[in-house]
Order: structure tokens, then C-alpha cells, then sequence
């Protein structure tokens, strides 16, 4: 019964934000990021809601979506770290300290922590190279990024 | 007369503090009661000295940087409003050797102004290109792109104004400029320097393509990576339309232009101009066999002009100062400025916008200092991900298009990533094909199945199972992936790859063989 109920919901959001961009030239993008946006994913539940209101199959829809590194398929923990494993940031020591961080998390890159927490991903590049290495916090950016604000992060996004 | 305090709001300041650093110079300000105002200006690009703050005085402005929270009051109380005096101040910013040894025209007023003033903007020489441009035909706008001598600044290297006259000469009711500004490449950050710093350059470089080439209207794509810039790049083209910049009617005349940013979605292939296209329609970033050319058949199957945002940014000075200004500057081939992207392990970091002609060396050694551990440089990748590592030996190359060709290179998008001798090449040929397979749009096969089985090769290499085969197996894998992709993400792996190998063989050999040697 509530899970019927959250996917009325979704799709009755969806609609609205469909109906909202679908007048944009190449409107699909903009409405998979509202959409992530509104949920934190994309849920399964708006990919027929999207599929219809721009005349799409089900199947294109679901296509973009995995395509695109971006788009989750579930919700992220509360934080989310975004690595940048990408050469600047290799040439400064970065993998020494993703492998660092990601050991006193206890999780692997995509993944997120048991309590919910927090989710690390790679990125390749966030154009802060010449201050490597570099990382993003619920979309705030951080570079020289050492062993000590590794630890202090790990320690900060339990809290 | 209140005082002009100066604080990088750009993401590569803000990264190491210069928010924080804003907020508390606010307080500050008003608790001793001082007469000053702070601009977030964009960043000059001398990263290691962010975040730095300048000063506006008689002398002109001054600099201190890299400047931390716990510096502000020793700061204010040695002066810092009238130029004062400390153990961080820099000197006129103007003088600092980084910037002084600089030719900037691109950044001309990148980190000077306020990046969302259009009065500011206007002040240091903005919209007289497209004031120009608007009293010529759109012929004429194509001719002095062309004479200029600009060239593709995404990496690719093609003229640009070939590219607009195609577009020009091409049928269509509807045409469009579209920015690549999926600065994807490591290394690189131009881009987002000019789109956090100096956002109306490249909206006015974009109404002068339309104007010449007759599209109305513009996308800017945009990599989600960057979110400072595309709310810089937002508020700007709002700027732009409440002030008739942009709209049924540029600056008055009869010419209409708007736009729009478009956010992309964490695929670096994306940056490839024919998959940029698909996921600007809204399907998967899939590259399009060419031809047709997107000037012919570009977004929506219409004319489309796609450039990327430091080529677009550049033609603001080339309409207001002429093709000869910026046809001088330069060697060979390629004419104007490029502006150089410092990066990975260096003492001096940063954007160093410079001629064509200067050396790898003279920016390894001489403008960045050398590395920042202090430790022998090893290799120089050049151009991104897909870029050569070059070794000491080539270091005499310059900064041209032809020469780096000619020396099994790119320049790519100008970022130079500087690595120390602890770097293991065998393990950066393993990234690159990791990378590609991560990135590869799936559509050609030596890209999506040559790059796991690269990463397989590498892994054999390491763990010393018939090693020299697999280094034959490697360099023909590679020589397949080159001219059998279907674009530069498969086509141009083996760059890194076969760099390696090429100039540190030593490192691919198995680490028993190496010792036996000994």
C-alpha cells in the first residue's frame, strides 16, 4: 500500500516537471536532473512518466538514464563525496588518500555506508588542478585535499 | 573613499578557503568599522597563492596571498586597506613574474572585474568586438576569424573560421552555436576559469558566431562537475537579457541572440562534439559517425556551429582588435594566445596565458618551479587524459600544434599535468585504458572492448606473465584502438599509453626482471 502510494507521488511530480520542460529544445536531460533533483535518484516509477509525456519508449528512457554517470537508480547516504581520481590530482598523491579515506569509511567507491551516511564516488576531474588533490562535498568543492582533512572528513560526515 | 577589497569567488579559490575568508573580512569590516567593499572577483590564476586578496590603492592593486583564516587580523592591523606591509603581501599584482611574464588577451579581465558586472565588463573593453561586429556584414566577421588565424581551442585544432563559413554557406531556418564546455580533461580548467570570471566574454564571442553565421540562438553544455560555473553562467545571461545584451534584439540592432545552459550528466565522451550533440537532444552520448558535419547536420539535424568556450572567448578581442593583433602573436601554425593550464605536482600552479612558441621546459622549470615535492621531474602529460607524457628529453618542444604532432603529441586543451620521479608510468598506461573503459560510449570496438583488454595487458605486464608479449600485444592493440575509434577517446588512448611505454620503457618491465638486471 505505501509503495503504491510513493510512486503515485512520484509520478504526479514527474508530471509536473515534465510538463514544465517538455517545450525545451532536447528536453530530456534538464528533466532527469529535476527529477534527481526533487528525489535524490531517479525512480523507477517516473521513467513511464517521462516515456509518455515526450513520446519516448519506456526503453529509450531507461537507456539515457544508465548511460550517464550521474543518475542514480537509488539514494545517495545523507553526504556525498565526490573523489577526483583523475591524472592532477594522481600526480599529488590523490589514490594514496581515496584509498585512505575509503578505509576509514569502510566502504568501496560507488558505495554507501551501512548507516546511511554517506556515499563516495569517483570523478575525473573537477577542474581545481592546480590545487590537488581535489574533492566535493554535497556539491561544496575542496582542494589540497591531504591525509589530515581525509581523516577529519571520515570523522565530520558521522556526526 | 571606500576601499576595494578584492576575493576570489572562482571554484579554485574557493576550494581552499577564500568563502570563509569573504565572510570573515565582512565581519571584520564592520566590527572596526571600516570603509571598504568586497568584490569576488574571479581568480588571476596563480592558484598557489590562493586564496589572494587585493587591495585597490593609489599605487594600483595590491596582492597577499595564499592568505588563511588565522592571517585576516595580522593583516588588517598591518595596513592590508592602504597596501601595508607583511610577511604575505606580493607586491602591485601586475608585477608578480607569473602574471607579468603573461600575454593576456582571452583573460584579459579575468580576475580584474567583478565577473557579473556589465558595467565592469564594459569598463575594461567588453562588448566593442561585438560593437564591431554589428556594423559588419556577416561575411566580413568570417573573414577576420579566419585571418586571424584562430584555431579549434578544444584540442582539435581546426580553423574556426572554416567552420563558421560552413555554417554560413549552409541552408537552414534555424541555425545554432552551441559551447563545448565539457572541459572534461584533467588538467585543464580554463573553462571554468572564464566562465566563473569573465562569463560575459563568452556570451558576447557567441552573439558575434551567431551573427556571423546567422544562428539565433545558443546552448552553452555545460559538465555537472562545475557547479560554481553554471550558476555564474546563469546569472549572467539573465544579466545579459535584462540589459539587452541578449534577446529579439542585440544591443538595438536588428540582430537576435539568446541562449541557454545546459547541464550535462558525468560523461566525459560527451565532450566529443557529435555526442554532445546526442545528449543535448536528450539521448545517450553516443558519437555520430561524421559525415554529415555538424555544420551541416548539427542539433536537430540543423546547421550547427560547435566551438569550444576559450575559441569562443577569443573572438571578442580578434572583432575589437583585429585579425593582425592577434594573427602576430604566435609561430607556425598557430596564431594568438594560448592560455597554458599548469597542473598536478608543480611548485607554481596555475593559468599562464602566453604566444604560441614557448617550450615545455620553460613551463616545467622556469614558470612553474619545477615540482611542488621538490623531487625530479619524471614526465609531462600534455592535453588531457588522451595526452602524450613526454619526457626531459623533449622538452625543448613548443607550445605549437605542429610540433607536439610532430613529437607524437597533443596539445589538447593546453593543461600540462607535471608528475615527479615516485610516478609509475606502467600504472598511468593502466589508467588511461581504465579511463577509456569507464568513458567509452560502448559505440566502436576497439575503444569499448580494446580498452578492458588494455587494462588486462597491463595487469599480465605487472605481474610478469610473458611480459614482452604483452608488450607486442599492447602496442598492436593500441595501433588498432588509433585508427580503428570512431573518435579521440578510443583514437587517442594509446597517446598516453604508447608515451609511456616509448620513453620509460624501464617501467614496463616486471619489477624481478628489473632487479636480475641490477
Amino acid at each position: 500500500m505505501e509503495h503504491r502510494h510513493v510512486d503515485t507521488d512520484v509520478a504526479a511530480k514527474t508530471e509536473a516537471i515534465v510538463g514544465r520542460l517538455k517545450a525545451l529544445e532536447g528536453p530530456l536531460l534538464p528533466i532527469l536532473h529535476d527529477v534527481q533533483e526533487e528525489f535524490g535518484h531517479v525512480p523507477q516509477a517516473a521513467l513511464p512518466v517521462i516515456a509518455e509525456g515526450l513520446n519516448l519508449s519506456r526503453a529509450e528512457v531507461h537507456g539515457v538514464v544508465s548511460f550517464y554517470h550521474d543518475y542514480r537508480d537509488q539514494p545517495a547516504g545523507r553526504h556525498v563525496i565526490k573523489l577526483c581520481r583523475a591524472e592532477a590530482c594522481q600526480s599529488m598523491g590523490g589514490d594514496d588518500i581515496a584509498e585512505r579515506l575509503l578505509e576509514l569509511l569502510g566502504i568501496d567507491w560507488h558505495e554507501t555506508s551501512s548507516d546511511g551516511a554517506v556515499t563516495v564516488e569517483p570523478v575525473y576531474c573537477l577542474g581545481l588542478c592546480a590545487c590537488a588533490p581535489a574533492a566535493m562535498v554535497d556539491g561544496d568543492v575542496i582542494g589540497r585535499f591531504d591525509a589530515d582533512a581525509a581523516a577529519s572528513l571520515a570523522k565530520a560526515v558521522r556526526t | 573613499m571606500s576601499v576595494n577589497i578584492f576575493i576570489p569567488g572562482d571554484s579554485g579559490a574557493v576550494a581552499v578557503g577564500a568563502d570563509r575568508l569573504a565572510d570573515q573580512m565582512a565581519e571584520a569590516i564592520k566590527t572596526r568599522g571600516l570603509d571598504a567593499e568586497i568584490i569576488r572577483n574571479g581568480s588571476r590564476g596563480l592558484y598557489w597563492l590562493e586564496p589572494m586578496i587585493e587591495v585597490e590603492t593609489d599605487r594600483g592593486r595590491v596582492a597577499y596571498g595564499p592568505v588563511k583564516s588565522s592571517d585576516l587580523n595580522g593583516l588588517l592591523d598591518a595596513g592590508l586597506l592602504e597596501g601595508g606591509d607583511h610577511p604575505l603581501a606580493l607586491g602591485l599584482t601586475e608585477d608578480i613574474p607569473f602574471l607579468k611574464r603573461q600575454t593576456r588577451l582571452t583573460f584579459a579581465r579575468c580576475g580584474v572585474t567583478d565577473p557579473l558586472s556589465l558595467k565592469d565588463y564594459r569598463a575594461h573593453g567588453g562588448l566593442t568586438g561585438l560593437e564591431t561586429a554589428l556594423g559588419m556584414s556577416p561575411g566580413a566577421i568570417v573573414a577576420q576569424v579566419t585571418e586571424s588565424g584562430l584555431r579549434g581551442r578544444g584540442g582539435a585544432g581546426f580553423p574556426t573560421g572554416i567552420k563558421w563559413k560552413t555554417v554560413l554557406e549552409a541552408e537552414g531556418a534555424q541555425k545554432y552555436i552551441i559551447c563545448n564546455a565539457d572541459e572534461g580533461d584533467s588538467g585543464t580548467f580554463a573553462d571554468r576559469m572564464i566562465m566563473e570570471g569573465d562569463p560575459f566574454v563568452l556570451i558576447e564571442g557567441m552573439i558575434i558566431a551567431g551573427i556571423a553565421t546567422g544562428a539565433t540562438k545558443g546552448y552553452v553544455y555545460l559538465r555537472s562537475e562545475y557547479p560554481h560555473a553554471i550558476r555564474v553562467m546563469n546569472r549572467a545571461v539573465e544579466i545579459g537579457r535584462a540589459h539587452g545584451m541578449l534577446g529579439a534584439s542585440v544591443l538595438g540592432s536588428d540582430y537576435a541572440f539568446d541562449m541557454e545552459i545546459r547541464v550535462g550528466a558525468g560523461a566525459y565522451v560527451c565532450g566529443e562534439e557529435t555526442a554532445l550533440l546526442e545528449s543535448l537532444e536528450g539521448r545517450r552520448g553516443i558519437v555520430r559517425a561524421k559525415p554529415p558535419l555538424p555544420a551541416h547536420k548539427g542539433f536537430l539535424g540543423r546547421p550547427t556551429v560547435v566551438n569550444n568556450v576559450i575559441s569562443l572567448a577569443s573572438v571578442p578581442i580578434i572583432m575589437d582588435k583585429g585579425a593582425d593583433f592577434y594573427r602576430d602573436f604566435g609561430m607556425g601554425r598557430s596564431r594568438g594566445t594560448i592560455p597554458v593550464q599548469i597542473a598536478g605536482n608543480v611548485k607554481q600552479g596555475g593559468l599562464f596565458e602566453a604566444a604560441f612558441g614557448m617550450t615545455l621546459g620553460e613551463l616545467v622549470d622556469d614558470i612553474a618551479g619545477g615540482t611542488a615535492t621538490g623531487r625530479p621531474v619524471k614526465a609531462v602529460q600534455v592535453g588531457g587524459p588522451l595526452g602524450a607524457y613526454f619526457p626531459r628529453a623533449l622538452f625543448d618542444t613548443p607550445f605549437d600544434y605542429e610540433a607536439f604532432a610532430a613529437k607524437d603529441g597533443l596539445i589538447g586543451h593546453a593543461g600540462i599535468v607535471v608528475f615527479d620521479d615516485s610516478a609509475d608510468m606502467l600504472k598511468q598506461a593502466r589508467f588511461a585504458f581504465e579511463f577509456c573503459a569507464v568513458e567509452s560510449c560502448g559505440k566502436c570496438t576497439p575503444c569499448r572492448i580494446g580498452s578492458t583488454r588494455g587494462v588486462e595487458t597491463v595487469d599480465k605486464i605487472r605481474a610478469g606473465d610473458e611480459p614482452e608479449a604483452q608488450v607486442t600485444l599492447m602496442t598492436d592493440l593500441c595501433n588498432t584502438m588509433k585508427f580503428g575509434s570512431l573518435c579521440a577517446l578510443g583514437g587517442f588512448t594509446p597517446y598516453p599509453v604508447m608515451s609511456a611505454l616509448t620513453h620509460f620503457p624501464e617501467d614496463f618491465r616486471p619489477a624481478s626482471m628489473t632487479q636480475a638486471a641490477e
